[in-house]
Order: structure tokens, then sequence, then C-alpha cells
């Protein structure tokens, strides 16, 4: 394969797989969000 | 109300992404990089999704889960919130359950093509058959030569429909989560053969690095011409899926402390990993390595629809029977796979207005859905040879996008606000959104979006020269055979009553509206607010 050729398709297929990668990571890493209360969200304490 | 939510964050990724990941990142992107510089491309390419392509997936993500919260999960109501209740709105959101039904309609046709093919290639249809035979196999196909066509449709439909029927979280989300995995292992597999491709083997006269070489070396000089950037902003915004009003659906269903900000990105970085590592890898090499560079730049001139349905499955032919089978179920899967995991994210915002505003059950919603693409997508099918499946293609499947999508931009960062516009994107964020992108959205994207209509107008292949029929007049004006000026005025006919039938939905759907409007002032509507 040419040099050139080769260099580009690494660079561009480099980057989309690391951000690709990167991405969906965190979102495999990050658990739910926290649940809401909801006795604390209808009825605030001195509310 | 519907008050459904997803099952998981990866099954939603997975599910928006799939939603972006289409045909055309196997079909459409090799034949776009060819045609536009082969590697230089990917310069305009990838800029383009950074400007583009990344903002409007913030800004739909966010209305979505904006207008989540006051229980609307299509655009007409989503938008008529974000412009604070202008009428006009709601009738600019007609456009995202439109596109969403009219692409529907032809789209799940050609997704029963791939399943047909998948049978064909794994019952031994194309053995010992030639190149011209495998051919013209396609072009009976479509010309409904036999019943197959319409059997593999209403399988389609019914397949569609069904899924629909058992929701995000058991349906949708499902389907994603066998899909997509799916979809890349047959990539993978695609790719390494095509790669792999040795010069002298298996019939092959170039090695697949041929086409690797063809596709990836620079052309720098095409970086300057403005037609290449053109077809790269045309390529990111019509990959991503921006513009449909599925995206602002499928975030509808977020709760409200949910992140958007990595979601949009994660899914957005999803669907490049498919189009630019795997959808590069398998047409263009493989095609190259039988075909050469010379003849496969002249097949892409009009898409990739040709080589991968036409020229592919007798390519894999000369891999041997087993290896042939393989490849053609890969191939073929892997489009099918990511044919429904798109489709089913355009029912999804038909299905949300309906149950939102007329309080329809999911399964009524999903059957009605089902009906109308059968009756909407029948012109497609019975006159496919007549143009109409390329006429909702182009109106609805392109022009409606960009139209959507730049008006869409100027409500949420002129009229909404950039400042609320921004606090929504990155409310709740699992990841910094760098503050360049409150700017790009303000600015640069709109102007991106305002230059591609500009150049999508006017042309000798734009919208105003498709509107004037140019190009039948033209064929018109050349041709001498009594038969061929028959066809070409049947043809005429059908194009214009398709468009006909198109303005004609969207007037249908954009009275639906007014309904639903009326009837909430009726009722004295007050939005449930979700907090969760």
């Amino acid at each position: 394969m040419k040099t050139a050729a080769l260099i580009t398709m690494l660079l561009a297929n480099g980057v989309v797989i690391a951000m690709a990668g990167y991405f969906f990571w965190r979102v495999l890493r990050s658990g739910p969000p926290d649940e809401v209360d909801e006795e604390k969200a209808n009825f605030p304490r001195g509310g | 109300m519907s008050k459904e939510n997803w099952g998981s964050r990866v099954g939603l990724v997975l599910a928006m992404a799939g939603n972006a990941v289409g045909l055309g990142n196997f079909l459409r992107f090799p034949a776009q990089a060819i045609q536009n510089g082969g590697g230089a491309f990917i310069i305009p390419y990838l800029t383009c999704f950074l400007l583009m392509g990344l903002p409007l997936l913030f800004v739909e993500w966010s209305m979505g889960r904006y207008g989540g919260k006051y229980g609307d999960h299509s655009t007409p109501f989503i938008l008529n919130n974000i412009s604070g209740g202008r009428a006009l709105w709601k009738y600019v959101g007609v456009f995202g359950i439109f596109t969403n039904l009219a692409v529907a309609a032809y789209y799940c046709y050609l997704e029963s093509w791939t399943l047909a093919y998948v049978w064909r290639s794994v019952s031994g249809a194309f053995t010992g058959y030639d190149s011209m035979a495998v051919s013209q196999m396609f072009t009976d196909y479509v010309s409904l030569g036999t019943a197959e066509p319409i059997v593999f449709w209403l399988i389609c439909l019914l397949l569609n429909t069904w899924i629909l029927s058992r929701g995000l979280a058991g349906g949708v989300e499902v389907a994603a989560k066998v899909g997509m995995p799916m979809l890349i292992f047959f990539g993978i597999f695609l790719a390494i053969r095509g790669i792999t491709l040795k010069e002298g083997v298996d019939g092959a006269i170039y090695p697949g690095t041929e086409g690797l070489n063809f596709l990836w070396t620079p052309q720098f000089d095409s970086i300057w011409d403005f037609k290449v950037w053109l077809a790269a902003a045309g390529q990111v915004f019509f990959t991503l899926s921006v513009g449909m009003g599925s995206i602002q659906c499928y975030a509808s269903y977020l709760r409200q402390r949910d992140d958007v900000a990595l979601n949009a990105m994660s899914a957005g970085w999803m669907n490049e990993f498919v189009e630019v590592v795997l959808g590069a890898a398998i047409l263009i090499p493989i095609s190259v390595g039988y075909l050469g560079v010379e003849r496969v730049i002249e097949m892409t001139q009009t898409g990739g629809l040709g080589l991968g349905f036409r020229t592919l499955p007798y390519l894999f032919q000369q891999w041997g029977p087993i290896l042939a089978a393989l490849a053609g179920m890969a191939w073929f899967g892997l489009l099918f796979f990511a044919g429904i995991t798109s489709s089913l994210a355009m029912g999804t915002p038909v299905m949300g207005f309906l149950r939102d505003e007329f309080g329809w059950k999911r399964e009524h919603a999903a059957w009605v859905f089902g009906g109308l693409t059968l009756l909407l997508g029948a012109p497609t099918v019975f006159f496919f040879q007549y143009g109409v499946f390329d006429e909702y293609d182009y109106w609805a499947g392109s022009v409606s996008l960009v139209v959507f999508a730049m008006l869409e931009i100027i409500l949420f960062a002129w009229i909404f606000g950039m400042d609320k516009g921004w606090a929504e994107i990155t409310r709740n964020a699992d990841i910094r959104v760098p503050i360049a992108y409150k700017y790009i959205i303000k600015y640069i994207t709109p102007i991106i979006l305002i230059i591609v209509f500009v150049g999508s107008l006017l042309g000798e292949g734009g919208i105003l020269a498709k509107i004037a029929n140019k190009d039948i007049y033209a064929a018109l004006e050349k041709a001498t055979d009594p038969v061929e000026i028959a066809e070409l005025k049947k043809k005429h006919l059908f194009v214009n009553a398709s468009r006909w039938l198109l303005v004609a939905v969207f007037a249908f759907i954009a009275y639906l509206v007014w309904l639903a409007d009326r009837k909430r002032k009726r009722e004295g509507y007050i939005p449930v607010i979700r907090n969760d």
C-alpha cells in the first residue's frame, strides 16, 4: 500500500476508533443517575 | 400521555447509533469518498462532522429531553414548547413526523431487499450465474417479476410493526442490542476478507489494498473544491439522521436527570466508526479487487446501490460456495440490521404523536404506523421503475431533512436562546462540552446549513431544476424511439403524482397537528412536568 494512503487511513481510522471507543467506554463506566427521592421531592423538610 | 422510558443507557446509545447507522454508511459513504478526492475527502468530512454533525446532535438530544419534560414526544409540540408557544413552529415540527413516515415508506422496501438477498445468498440462488445474470436478477427483482419482493416487503413491515408494538425497552432497545453487535461483527468479517484479498487468488485481478490505496490516497487539490465540501456536509448530514425528528423523539423518553452530551457524543462517534472504519473497508476494496479502479469510479457515479446489490453477490461467488453464502449473509445481513434499526426509529415519532395527542395505545399506534407505511410505500414498490422511489428519497429523505435542520437550529440558537440552549446541553452532562460549541451552534452550524440548503437549491441537479423536471425534459428532447418517449411521459406523470401525494401527506399531518392543538386548547391542556 502507498505510504500516503496508509498514513491517511491509519490517522483517520485511529482518530475515529479512539473517539468511538473512549466515549462508549465512558458510557459503560458511568453508572445510572441518582434516583429521585419521591418523598423528599414531594414533601421537602420544613415545607 | 405515554410514560415510557429506556431500559438501560447502553440500550439507548445503541438504539441512537442504530438510528444513525443505515445503508448509507456502507453504500453512500464509499461512493462519496471515491467521487470527491479519495483520502482528502476525510478532512472536509470530519471537519463537517465536528462543526455541523455534533452540534446538531447536541441540539436534537437537548430538544428531545426538554420536550419530554412536558410530555411531548414528537417535534410539532416539542418545537411549540421551545419557541414559547409561537404557532408557526408547531407546523415546522410537522417535518419531524412527515419525514419519518415518508422515508419509512420506501426505506422498509429497501430493507426488504436486504432480507431477500440474505435468503438468496444462503439458498445459493446466485451460484453458477455470470455477472450479467446476477445483475439482471436485481432488475427482475425490482420489476416485480415474481411475488418474492412483495412477500419480503410484507415480512419487513410486519417485523417493524411487531417490534414497535413491544415498546422502547422491550422492542426497539432489544433490536438495537442484537442488531448493532451483529452488524459490527459482520462488518469486521467482510472488512478483513476485503483487505486481505490477494491478486490472482479467487479470481481477483488486484489485491484488496488497491481499493484502499484508491480510497485513501489524498488528493489535496480537492480540499479547495467547494463541491467536495458540499458533498462532505451532505454525507455527514444524512449519515447522522439529523433533521428527521427521530433523535428528538428517542431523547424525549430520557429522564430529566439523564445526560445528553456524552450520549450524543457516543452515538455520533459510533456511527463514524461504522462508516469510516467498516464502511470504507468492504465495498471498495472488494469491488476494485475484481473490477479495477476505472470501472468502480464509473459504477459509483450514481451511488453504491448498484455495486452493493448487482455486483457484490457475483463477486462473492468467486470465493467458493460456502464462503460466498457466508459473505452474502454477512453483507446483506449487516445492511438489514443497519436498515431495521433506522426504520424502527422512524416509527417512534409517528407513534409518539398519536399516543400523546389522541391517547392511542402503543399497539394501536404501531399497527397504524405499519398500515400507513404499507399504503404510502405501495407506490414505491409498484411504480419503482417510474422513479417514485427516487422521488420519495429526494424530497423526504434529502430536502426535508436540510430544511428542518436549518430551521430547528435557528429556533434553538436564536429564538430559544443560546444561553438557555447551552444550559440544556450541559445540564447533568457526564462530560465537559467544550465552550466553543456554544458559539459553533449559534453561528457556524446555521451558516453551514444555510450554505448546504442554498447549494442544494441551485445547480444542475438542484431543487429548482428538480421541480421543473429538467432531467425528464432533457431526456425527452434526446429521445427518438416512440416507446422510450411514451415511458418518459409515464415517468413524468408518476413523478408529479408522487410529489403531490407527499404534499398531501404533509398537509394531512399539519391538519392533525391543528386538530391536536385545538383539542389541547379545548380541554385546557396542562402538561404534567417530569422532574425525574
